[in-house]
C-alpha cells in the first residue's frame, strides 16, 4: 500500500460522507430499491421537505408519546409481481410486513389499515383470495384491519392490485439504539429466500426450486427474545428490501462502527445459493419478509440466540458476526474462502451478469 | 452445495498459497493480467488477493463485456429503441452503462420499452408473443456470448420470426490482448487466460502470446481455488523458464473449443474491418457483424442508426485502466466524481469492471482490514 493510495482511500471516505445529491431528473427503478439510490431519493426529497426530529431517525417505525403512552406508528406499500407466489401472496406480505416494522421497533402491533388500488378489470374473486390471507395473516400475529380505502385506476395504470398498510403499536420494550464494539449481530433464520422465490415465481428464469417465501409476522418471535434477554437489545431491522446486506450497512453507518460479518456464519438454504450463484447475485442482497437482523449485548449472545432457537421462526437463527470499531460505517465479510471484503450498498437492483 | 465448495477450500487455499510463495524468487515482481472480468469479479468477491504474496500484482485486463462498448453505440442502441414499435432487450450489466445522453435504464424511464433478458432466445420468445412490435436484442460480449447469438438468428430464420433483429457488439479477445502485448507502457509477466471464452475458441489461438511474445498464459476457471491454481502455474512455468499456453480449466475448456460454436458464429457473423473499444480506441478485426445473408436481422441495416462517435469524457481513464496500466484508484475521479452511483466510465459500472470492483469489495488497506477481522 502505497502513500498515494491511502491519500486517494482517504478522499474517497470524505467524498462518501458528504452530503446526497440527486442528480437525475426523472425517477428510475434503481430508486426503488433500497440501495443507494432510494438513500439518495430520500435525503434529497423527502427529508428536505418533511424535515422534523421522528422522521429523521429514519427508523422503520417512528416512536412517540401520547398521554403517557409511548406508541410507534409505520407504513409500507407492496407492488410485488406476481401477486401469488410459493410461500404467500400480496395480502400476507402487506400485513406482516407492517407488523414486522413495528415488532423491530419493540412495540406490539394494535391496528392496521388497508388502502387498495385496484386495476380495472382485476378479477373480484383474486380480490378475495387477496384479503382472506390479510385476515388470517392479521390473525396470526393478533392485529385487526380497522381502517382502508379502495381507489380503482383504469386499465394499464396500475398492475392487477396495489396495497398500502399503515400499523399503530404501544412500545414496551425498545431497543436500547445504541450499538457498541464488541456487541453481537444474529439473524433470525436463512436468508433471501422470499426475494428468490418471487424471481423464480415470475417464470422468467427456467430454474425449478423447492423454495417457499419467509413471510412471516415476527412481533411473538421478538417480544420473546426481549422478555429473555431484558435491556439487552441495541437494534433490531428487518431484512427486506436490500437484503442483510444493506440493513447491515445502515447499521453501521448510523453507529459510525463496523459490522465484521463471517459468511460460513450466515444460513443460506441450498436453492437460494444455487439459484444466487447460477444468477451471479449475491444472497446478502437479496430480500426477505420474515428475518430480522438483530444486535444484542455481548454478554447476552448466547441467551439471545437460545430464545431466538426456541421459537418456530427462529429455529435456524445464528450469530453471524460482531460489531468492531474500524473502519467506521462499514460491513466487511470474511468470505468463507478465507478472504475479506466490503459489503457495499448496492446502487440499485442487483443486475445479473453476463457470463 | 456440489461442485462449488470444493473450488472454494479455505485449507487448500492455504497450502496453495504457501507454495506460491515458496515459488516467487526474492526481489522479483510478478504482474500478471487476468483477461476476463469474470476473474476480476471472483478476485474480488472471495478476498483471493489475501492469498497472494505481496510481491505478485494482478492487473485486471479488457475483458469486461460491457466495459468495452463505447458511448456512441449506446447512444445508437438507445435511438433503436426510441424508434416506433420497438422492444429493445438486454443483458441486466448493460442496463447502467452510460452512453453520451445517459444510459438503458434513464431511456426506461423516458418511456422507451427497454426489458432485461437473460439470454437472446427469450428475446425471441418477446419477439413471437408481440408480433406487432420490433423486438432487437443488443447482443454484447466476447466468444463467450456470440454463439448464443448466433444460434438465435438461425433459430430466428428456421421459425420465420419477421420482427426480430440483433444490434451486434460482440467482440473478439485476441485483438485486444494484442494491442495490450503492443502496448509500450506495460511490463506484463504472463497471462491468466478467460475461461468462458476458452470453452469456444479452445486453447490454440493464445499460441501467439507464448511464442512471440514470450509471457505464459493460463486458462483458468472461475472458482477462487481454480485462480490460485493457475497463479501457481505461471510462477511454475517462469522459474522453470517456460512460456506456453496450460489448460488449468480442463474440466471446462476442450483444448480445441466448441467446434459447433464456432460453426453457428461463423455462419452468421464476420469481422468487422475496425470497431471502437471504449478507451482503447479502434482495433482492426476485432468485433463481429452479422453477415449479408443475414441482414434481414441486422438491426444496423433495419434501423437508420447515428453511428456518431462519442468521445469518452476527458476526466475518464477507463482505457488506461482496461489496459492494465493505471490500478482503479490511480485515476483521477476514482471513487470521487466516478462512483458506482454516478459512474463516468464503464469500469465502474459492471461487478466485473475492475474499478466497481475494487470500489465495492477492496477499498480499505490490507492492514486496516487484517485488524478488524483478527
Amino acid at each position: 500500500m502505497t502513500i498515494r493510495e491511502e491519500q486517494v482511500l482517504e478522499r474517497i471516505a470524505r467524498a462518501r460522507g458528504s452530503r446526497a445529491r440527486l442528480r437525475e431528473d426523472t425517477i428510475t427503478l434503481a430508486h426503488g430499491s433500497g440501495g443507494k439510490a432510494t438513500h439518495t431519493l430520500i435525503e434529497a426529497v423527502f427529508r428536505e421537505a418533511f424535515a422534523n426530529p421522528l422522521l429523521d431517525r429514519l427508523d422503520d417505525s417512528a416512536r412517540f408519546a401520547v398521554n403517557g403512552a409511548e406508541l410507534a406508528f409505520t407504513t409500507d406499500s407492496y407492488v410485488v409481481s406476481p401477486l401469488f407466489f410459493p410461500g404467500g401472496d400480496i395480502g400476507d406480505l402487506a400485513v406482516n410486513g407492517t407488523v414486522n416494522d413495528l415488532a423491530v421497533s419493540g412495540a406490539r402491533p394494535l391496528h392496521l389499515s388497508a388502502g387498495f388500488i385496484l386495476e380495472e378489470g382485476f378479477p373480484v374473486a383474486d380480490l378475495r383470495r387477496i384479503t382472506a390471507s390479510m385476515h388470517r395473516a392479521a390473525e396470526a400475529a393478533g392485529v385487526d384491519i380497522v381502517t382502508g380505502d379502495t381507489k380503482v385506476v383504469q386499465r394499464g395504470k396500475a398492475d392487477g392490485c396495489y396495497i398500502n398498510t399503515a400499523g399503530v403499536g404501544v412500545v414496551h420494550s425498545p431497543p436500547s439504539g445504541e450499538i457498541r464494539p464488541g456487541d453481537a449481530v444474529l439473524v433470525t433464520g436463512p436468508i433471501g429466500e422470499h426475494g428468490v422465490t418471487i424471481m423464480l415465481a415470475r417464470g422468467e428464469l427456467d430454474i425449478e426450486a423447492d423454495l417457499l417465501s419467509d413471510t412471516a409476522p415476527l412481533n411473538c418471535l421478538l417480544a420473546d427474545l426481549e422478555s429473555r434477554c431484558p435491556g439487552m437489545v441495541r437494534r433490531m431491522r428487518d431484512a427486506t428490501r436490500g437484503g442483510v446486506a444493506t440493513v447491515l450497512n445502515e447499521l453501521a453507518t448510523d453507529a459510525g462502527l463496523a459490522m465484521v460479518v463471517d459468511e460460513d456464519a450466515i444460513p443460506v438454504r441450498p436453492a437460494v445459493r444455487g439459484a444466487c450463484e447460477l444468477l451471479g447475485i449475491d444472497p446478502m442482497y437479496v430480500a426477505c419478509e420474515g428475518r430480522a437482523v438483530i444486535v444484542v449485548a455481548p454478554e447476552a449472545e448466547e441467551a439471545a440466540l437460545s430464545a431466538l432457537r426456541d421459537h418456530p421462526l427462529g429455529a435456524e437463527a445464528a450469530v453471524i458476526g460482531r460489531v468492531k470499531e474500524d473502519p467506521p460505517g462499514t460491513v466487511l465479510l470474511k468470505t468463507a474462502f478465507g478472504g475479506t471484503r466490503i459489503a457495499d450498498l448496492l446502487v440499485g437492483d442487483p443486475l445479473p451478469r453476463i457470463c | 452445495m456440489r461442485f462449488v465448495d470444493e473450488y472454494r477450500d479455505s485449507e487448500k487455499a492455504r497450502a496453495l498459497a504457501a507454495s506460491i510463495a515458496s515459488l516467487c524468487e526474492p526481489g522479483r515482481h510478478y504482474k500478471f493480467m487476468e483477461v476476463c472480468g469474470g476473474h476480476t469479479h471472483t478476485i474480488y468477491k472471495h478476498g483471493l488477493e489475501d492469498y497472494l504474496p505481496e510481491s505478485i500484482s494482478l492487473v485486471h485486463g479488457p475483458g469486461c463485456p460491457v466495459c468495452v462498448i463505447p458511448m456512441g453505440r449506446v447512444d445508437d442502441a438507445i435511438h433503436i429503441a426510441s424508434q416506433p414499435e420497438v422492444i429493445l432487450t438486454s443483458f441486466g450489466d448493460m442496463m447502467r452503462v452510460p452512453g453520451g445522453r445517459g444510459s438503458f435504464f434513464d431511456a426506461k424511464a423516458a418511456g422507451a420499452d427497454i426489458r432485461m433478458v437473460y439470454s437472446p432466445l427469450d428475446a425471441l420468445k418477446i419477439a413471437e408473443r408481440n408480433p406487432s412490435r420490433r423486438v432487437v436484442f443488443m447482443g454484447i460480449g466476447f466468444e463467450t456470448t456470440a454463439p448464443s447469438t448466433a444460434m438465435t438468428v438461425l433459430r430466428a430464420r428456421a421459425a420465420g420470426i419477421t420482427n426480430f433483429s440483433v444490434f451486434c457488439n460482440h467482440v473478439t479477445i485476441l485483438p485486444a490482448i494484442k494491442a495490450i502485448l503492443d502496448s509500450p507502457d506495460l511490463r506484463l509477466d504472463g497471462f491468466l487466460g478467460p475461461g468462458h471464452v476458452s470453452t469456444v475458441i479452445g486453447c490454440r489461438p493464445y499460441s501467439f502470446i507464448t511464442g512471440d511474445y514470450g509471457k505464459p498464459l493460463v486458462v483458468a476457471g472461475f472458482e477462487p481455488l481454480d485462480l490460485l491454481q493457475a497463479v501457481h502455474m505461471l510462477l511454475t512455468q517462469l522459474a522453470s523458464g517456460r512460456s506456453e499456453v496450460e489448460n488449468q480449466y480442463g474440466r471446462v475448456v476442450p483444448w480445441e473449443g466448441n467446434t459447433k460454436a464456432l460453426e453457428a458464429i461463423a455462419k452468421t457473423m464476420e469481422l468487422r474491418p475496425y470497431f471502437e473499444w471504449r478507451g482503447l480506441g479502434f482495433i482492426s478485426h476485432s468485433a463481429l457483424r452479422l453477415r449479408d445473408e443475414y441482414a434481414d436481422f441486422d438491426a444496423e441495416r433495419i434501423f437508420d442508426i447515428p453511428g456518431g462517435r462519442v468521445a469518452d469524457p476527458k476526466a475518464c481513464q477507463c482505457g488506461e485502466v482496461l489496459k492494465g496500466v493505471l490500478k482503479p484508484w490511480e485515476c483521477k475521479v476514482f471513487g470521487t466524481a466516478c462512483t458506482p452511483e454516478t459512474p463516468i466510465g464503464t469500469c465502474m459500472v459492471s461487478s466485473e469492471g475492475a474499478c466497481a470492483a475494487y470500489y465495492n469489495f477492496g477499498r480499505f488497506t490490507r492492514e486496516r482490514v487484517k485488524e478488524a477481522t483478527r
